[in-house]
């Protein structure tokens, strides 16, 4: 292999993997307030970027986005005042199986409200074939919007879980739910406030992967997989180390293609997860010892 | 606490059944007996899941077809009775609802399933039922070896997988890269394309395998351009037909794309944008049909069908679609001409038919041939702004 050939692995591994990093990172949102995996969390992806594919017709782009995100913030909100609120005695395992219950019943809602066919926003900035030339390999424009909206995102959840009294007080609820109760912070919305927000953020995600991968009413399932699995690698709770496992993933897969049969990839990365949940069950890039839930 | 895991469990089952409940329509009760009971024909399509490109128009298609018949009196004064079942592209779906079909229903035919392997899954279920079966998928191995109960309307894979190999040597190409998807259709137009590239003096650098879900094919397509390939060939059905247009112009793999029939429907071109131009496959003429000229012998049919089918449903006409009227068209004529609904005449019939002009090509069938499509059934299309086109080299 030559240097630009290198390169071209490399930077395809990095399209793939900001793919699953931006999706991984919704996760630990609502798991850093309830300690609960949202399953529903592909779903809301999906709803966002088919949302945003609808508005694109009468407004403009970025208006379409905006709305997207909020119209899917709602549903987020709605879904846990609705499902989740209700639950007496919420046991997180009960919860998760609610969450699956979600999925399917958001995935069929989306089949019948848009259809069974592919759809994709434009490209944010010039078409399917701008690419930007590094060291003799490519990689799309749209590439940088996923990884810049990611680090966006995961810079403002950093500040926001640090510093912000709401932000804490979310934590709070995860750490200890009863004691945060007892300092006076509202549980309740807590939780609430943590579904709209991871399906806001999810419904940005859906639409800046849009052009990359199209968006199919039943492709949630799959992206949610990969991005749960990369939430687990970096360590739960953690969306800066759920970035750069998403990379590392993406960059080992397309490695592994280089080297072996494309078909070999899955296993490498299942096994690798495997791994990672025997010898550092905490994530690659958890310390012992830390709270994991510090985003 | 347990009640309420079941309350919640109840709600949600309630709540799926209720949204699940839109895709299925209830069996029709039971026409009045004698020479008026309809005639039940079962299909199973794709209608939602990965598939869902080839089953949803195939399902509308027959509904459209069945819808005419019946307001024009129906066969012999018999209406037609259809049962849809939607697979999800599922082959163990598909195979319960055969036998649903067959053991219950107790259908005359089965048109589908829209998938090779589904149809594959059960070739041999009807065959041993003696019921027919009218598959809208493309794989060889449907038809051949033969089963006397089972016919395909599709062209075959070996036709598609010529028509590229005649038009790589026109343009002096004998280096390719060969990836495909791994549902049963990637891995029969793989096998043909193996089987007959030697022959057809083409050698394959680059063969791959990517999952159907894949969203990214960088990856692989790197390694297809390390290779120094003139081409590429990709086989599949899945929107990963637009990811690899999208792909190779991201990674500047400058050389031409060939896809397989899968490719003909438009979404394809859009999902791709103008990365998509200059796409070169193989296919049958509905797409263009408004180019053909006006004594071609398909002509009538290309245009009519495709105007019912667009000013219906708001969307454009694709090729699946066309395979499912085949389908139906190619029933309800054997039924016309052998007077009777009895399975094993009708099969009689089928396998005679000859002539009957299609969307897909002009179908002879016979004893030996189950498909019943020549080789003219095809023509090589390409992407010209957006729109598929003839391809002149």
């Amino acid at each position: 292999m030559n240097l630009p050939q290198i390169t071209q692995y490399g930077l395809s591994g990095i399209t793939v993997g900001s793919v699953y990093a931006i999706v991984a990172v919704g996760f630990n949102i609502i798991y850093n307030t309830t300690g609960i995996i949202n399953f529903a969390q592909g779903e809301f992806l999906i709803v966002g970027a088919m949302t945003a594919i609808s508005l694109s017709r009468v407004v403009p782009l970025p208006a379409a986005i905006l709305g997207a995100v909020l119209i899917t913030t709602a549903l987020g909100g709605l879904i846990e005042l609705i499902f989740i609120r209700r639950v007496r005695d919420a046991s997180v395992l009960r919860l998760i199986i609610i969450t699956i219950g979600l999925s399917i019943v958001i995935r069929e809602a989306i089949l019948h409200i848009w259809d069974e066919k592919p759809w994709s926003l434009p490209y944010f900035t010039g078409t399917s074939s701008t690419t930007v030339s590094i060291l003799g390999a490519y990689i799309s424009v749209q590439v940088l919007w996923v990884l810049g909206v990611s680090a966006v995102i995961v810079a403002a959840l950093t500040l926001f879980f640090r510093y912000t009294t709401t932000g804490r007080a979310m934590r709070a609820c995860s750490d200890d739910r009863m004691a945060a109760r007892l300092c006076g912070v509202n549980d309740r919305w807590m939780v609430t406030l943590s579904f709209m927000l991871s399906a806001g953020i999810g419904a940005l995600a859906g639409c800046v992967i849009s052009p990359i991968t199209q968006t199919q009413y039943d492709m949630g399932a799959p992206l949610a997989i990969k991005g749960f699995t990369v939430a687990i690698l970096g360590g739960l709770g953690n969306s800066m180390a759920a970035v750069a496992a998403g990379l590392f993933l993406g960059l080992l897969e397309a490695f592994v293609v280089s080297q072996f049969a494309s078909a070999y990839k899955e296993v490498v990365a299942i096994v690798v997860l495997l791994l990672i949940l025997v010898f550092r069950p905490s994530g690659l890039f958890a310390r012992r010892g830390t709270n994991l839930r510090a985003a | 606490m347990r009640t309420n895991v079941a309350k919640i469990l109840c709600v949600l089952a309630v709540g799926c059944a209720l949204v699940l409940s839109g895709c299925e329509k209830p069996p029709a009760s039971e026409g009045p007996k004698g020479d008026t009971t309809p005639i039940k024909v079962g299909a199973i399509f794709a209608v939602t899941g990965p598939a869902s490109f080839l089953g949803a128009p195939e399902a509308k298609t027959v509904e459209m077809f069945v819808e005419k018949i019946n307001q024009a009196g129906g066969l012999h004064g018999r209406k037609i009775e259809l049962l849809i079942r939607d697979s999800g592209g599922s082959p163990e779906k598909a195979i319960s609802m055969a036998r649903q079909l067959i053991d219950e229903e107790k259908v005359l035919a089965i048109l589908g399933p829209s998938t090779s392997g589904e149809t594959l899954q059960i070739k041999n279920i009807c065959q041993e039922a003696q019921t027919i079966l009218l598959s809208c998928a493309a794989a060889e191995e449907i038809v051949i070896p033969m089963a006397s109960y089972v016919f395909k309307t599709p062209q075959k894979d070996s036709q598609a997988a010529q028509w590229i190999f005649n038009t790589m040597k026109d343009l002096g190409i004998t280096k390719i890269g060969v990836i495909t998807s791994n549902t049963g259709f990637g891995k029969g137009g793989k096998a043909q394309l193996e089987k007959m590239a030697a022959e057809n003096g083409v050698e394959i650098l680059v063969n791959e395998v990517y999952e159907k879900e894949a969203t990214d094919l960088t990856g692989v397509l790197t390694k297809v351009k390390g290779a120094g390939v003139q081409a590429v060939v990709n086989w599949s059905i899945e929107p990963a037909q637009g990811i690899v247009a999208k792909n190779m112009k991201q990674i500047q793999l400058d050389v031409p794309l060939f896809q397989s029939h899968g490719y003909g429907n438009i979404k394809y071109v859009q999902a791709s944008g103008d990365a998509a131009d200059g796409t070169i496959f193989p296919c049958g003429r509905l797409l263009v049909a408004d180019e053909l000229p006006e004594d071609h012998p398909q002509k009538a049919v290309l245009t009519q069908y495709k105007k019912d089918y667009e000013s219906r449903f708001k969307e454009e006409a694709s090729t699946f679609g066309g395979h499912a009227y085949d389908a139906i068209l190619i029933l309800t004529e054997a039924i016309k001409k052998a007077g009777s609904t009895d399975k094993a005449v009708v099969r009689d019939t089928i396998e005679n038919l000859k002539g009957v002009v299609g969307t897909a090509g002009i179908f002879n069938f016979s004893p030996e041939d189950h498909n019943g499509l020549g080789l003219d059934a095809f023509e090589m299309l390409t992407v010209k702004n957006g729109k598929f086109t003839f391809y002149k080299k």
